[in-house]
């Protein structure tokens, strides 16, 4: 199975989200990430679906259902060039002692702290599946409290907007 | 500018009006609750509304309307159960690709997601046997649904669309706004096919020793009949035609194979197995056409060409797709071909030619003097005039309609391919009569089908609708009895309807308005045929008693190769002999 970065274009409408999941739902088709957000656009938004896939063929004829639903104005698969993110809160167990050592670690991964108490610290870190992954694997010892991610998002690198082309 | 065009109305007027603007002559539908609104500006319109008994009914019904006129087909419904009702055929009209709207009422706006009386999330229920759905909610919102629904359910792949309308907007009043443009920047169908795709099939065509026009439903769909004539008598390429298109080339057409599939014929399936192109036309490669996807037409090079670019690929790989409007697509080849030499084909058209001869689809006499189903429907399709439109329920009856019938005129067969609903065909043969007055509407039913919608025959006979209905009545449900005959060693668990005790056909027929026949032997057959093509003032049903271990062949098991097709039981046909 691989992963593949899918940004849907749709309609900002009500419905829309569970059209999309219903689709990946009654195909068979997997979802590893779902981020939802308003786009430049206030008439659209756009919805960031990892899937995951186990041939090509499977891929498109995700894409191409996904271009039946009326509310979809465009997909399209953005490879391995896309920029990339998801961000992570994550709770660390932390005192005196262990602290300074922790926001080390997260300054190496350009991650900061945004809440401090006696026995533990948040981490707030952004950036690639894999980042996130090695930076949590470097907190783990310390103890996590609680963990929360989003969904990826991304967008094409350059100067063009997937919207201003012509549609499908 | 019409009239109404700023006048203040009701929401349920507005619905009406939406209605009538868009050229609706016929709705099937029930009241209730939430619909109720609609109701009452319905019955001052233009617009004649048919009282079903059952919202499944006024479902097959507009899908029987639609299939044999090419309109778009609307049933009605309150909320809850009566939504709920509809969603057996909406999810039939969108296996089928049938144009249809289903408009739905739904409890006040306020109070959707309160779990309200008589409220289901009809919406979210159809989503996924949808083409489309609206929830609306405000006044101002229903000319443009209406509008769009309407279109979206007529164009590029037809498929039903939902609109779902809250009591409140369809009390509410507002100004009519008859909406100039649609609000639908997502949906370009491609109707157009792309020319130099078309020119290369055109050339992979003429390059080819052993070609087949794999003809689909989309092919009924588009109306394009003539085109596909055109195309055979240039290229003189054998045809078969799916359940779905049967008639859309003559069965008597030399050059028509017939259908394939599981039970297909011989030269079809053989056709299909042994071809070096298939030519698929508005065709979706359908499990119960290819078998065993592995090993279907393992030989052949694809050209397929459908108007929804999603089947291209879906289930088999493709040499050349050409997305485009059915239709417009055949016509493009048929130019394309002008240009070059029909193919080279004639040792394999001499080859399928024998298999069709020597492997017709055939029955055995049934024993001890007892009608054969076969023959029954072999028969009403001999008698009946040529301009009648057959429909037929599912299983075994609608196999030998498909096989039987006289399918020499397109549009004139309708019945469920894709979802298999039993229960369609009383309904559906309502719809298409009511599309069809002056046309003789003959619906091929089962004993099992028949007893789970035909209760819509009170509906034609109250409202003057004088169909047919042949109950091919073999006491057992029977194409699962056959597979418990092959595959269960014979064990009919729950099989057995014992309708050679109950129901009295002819008496229920009776009870309901209609006329009621029974005919038990090759003379009473004849005679009640006769006597149902006379009578044209009510509804007449015919129960033909017929033995009940009649089975279908050929016969290709489910999920093996086509290539162990059986014409009979432990039956091959020889392929061997025939190879090039």
């Amino acid at each position: 199975m691989t992963n593949h970065t899918l940004s849907i274009l749709v309609a900002n409408r009500p419905g829309v989200l569970t059209r999309i999941a219903a689709l990946f739902s009654r195909r068979g088709f997997n979802i590893r990430s779902l981020a939802v957000g308003p786009t430049e656009r206030e008439e659209w938004s756009r919805v960031t679906v990892v899937a995951q896939v186990g041939d090509d063929g499977a891929l498109e004829q995700i894409v191409k259902q996904l271009n039946k639903l009326i509310e979809v104005r465009k997909v399209l698969e953005l490879g391995s060039s896309a920029v990339v993110r998801e961000m992570m809160l994550v709770k660390v167990r932390a005192d005196v002692s262990t602290r300074s050592q922790i926001i080390d670690v997260v300054s190496l991964f350009r991650g900061k702290a945004v809440d401090v108490s006696a026995e533990s610290i948040t981490i707030e870190a952004t950036g690639s599946d894999e980042k996130l992954a090695a930076l949590l694997e470097m907190l783990s010892p310390h103890g996590i409290v609680e963990l929360v991610q989003s969904g990826q998002v991304a967008l094409g690198r350059g100067a063009k907007s997937m919207s201003e082309n012509k549609a499908k | 500018m019409a009239q109404t065009d700023g006048q203040v109305m009701t929401g349920a007027q507005a619905l009406v009006e939406s209605l009538e603007r868009m050229g609706v002559d016929v709705a099937f539908g029930i009241p209730g609750g939430a619909i109720l609104p609609a109701y009452d500006p319905l019955f001052d319109s233009s617009i004649r509304h048919i009282l079903v008994r059952h919202e499944q009914g006024a479902g097959h019904a507009a899908e029987g309307y639609a299939m044999s006129s090419g309109r778009v087909g609307v049933c009605i419904a309150t909320s809850g159960p009566g939504a709920t009702n509809l969603v057996t055929p909406i999810a039939n009209a969108y296996m089928d690709s049938t144009p249809l709207v289903a408009i739905t009422g739904q409890v006040n706006s306020h109070a959707i997601g309160t779990d309200a009386f008589q409220e289901a999330d009809i919406r979210g229920i159809t989503m996924p046997i949808t083409k489309h759905s609206y929830l609306v909610k405000d006044v101002e919102g229903i000319p443009l649904a209406v509008k769009e629904a309407f279109h979206l359910a007529a164009t590029g792949r037809p498929g039903p669309v939902l609109v779902d309308i809250a009591k409140d907007a369809l009390v509410k009043t507002a100004p009519f706004v008859w909406p100039e443009e649609m609000d639908l920047p997502g949906y370009r169908p491609t109707l157009k096919p792309h020319a130099r795709q078309v020119r290369a099939a055109a050339k992979m065509i003429a390059e080819s020793k052993r070609p087949v026009l794999y003809v689909g439903g989309g092919v009924t769909l588009a109306k394009a009949a003539p085109e596909l004539a055109e195309l055979v008598e240039r290229t003189r390429i054998p045809v078969v035609t799916t359940l779905m298109a049967r008639g859309q080339l003559p069965d008597s057409h030399e050059l028509n194979m017939g259908m394939p599939g599981m039970h297909g014929t011989v030269a079809a399936v053989g056709a299909l197995q042994k071809a070096d192109l298939l030519i698929a036309l508005g065709t979706r490669f359908d499990d119960r056409v290819t078998g065993k996807l592995d090993s279907f037409a393992p030989h052949a090079k694809v050209i397929h060409a459908d108007v929804d670019p999603a089947e291209i690929g879906k289930n088999k790989a493709v040499d050349i797709p050409i997305v485009g409007d059915v239709k417009e697509t055949l016509k493009q080849l048929n130019k394309a071909m002008e240009d070059l030499d029909a193919p080279d084909a004639e040792a394999w058209r001499r080859q399928l030619g024998i298999m069709k001869a020597r492997y017709q689809p055939r029955w055995e006499e049934a024993p001890d003097g007892r009608l054969s189903p076969q023959e029954v429907i072999q028969r009403i399709g001999q008698l009946s005039p040529e301009d009648s439109i057959y429909v037929s329920g599912v299983g075994q009856h609608q196999m030998w309609a498909a096989h039987f019938l006289p399918h020499e005129r397109p549009n004139s067969w309708l019945n469920s391919g894709g979802a298999g609903t039993m229960g369609f065909c009383v309904p559906a043969t309502m719809g298409a009569k009511v599309a069809n007055p002056d046309s003789t509407v003959w619906g091929i039913d089962g004993d099992g089908c028949f007893q789970m919608t035909n209760q819509e025959l009170v509906t034609c006979a109250i409202n003057n609708i004088p169909i047919k209905i042949a109950i091919i009545n073999n006491n057992v449900l029977g194409m699962v009895r056959q597979w418990q005959s092959l595959f269960y060693e014979g064990r009919y668990s729950n099989t057995d309807l014992k309708t050679e005790s109950l129901p009295d056909f002819p008496k229920l027929a009776e009870a309901m308005g209609c006329v009621g026949l029974r005919a038990t032997n090759e003379v009473e057959m004849d005679a009640a045929i006769q006597q149902a093509l006379e009578i044209n003032d009510r509804p007449v049903v015919v129960e033909f008693v017929v033995h009940k271990d009649a089975m279908v062949w050929p016969m290709v098991p489910a999920g093996v190769s086509n290539d162990e097709i059986r014409v009979a039981r432990d039956m091959a046909p020889e392929w061997e002999e025939e190879e090039l």
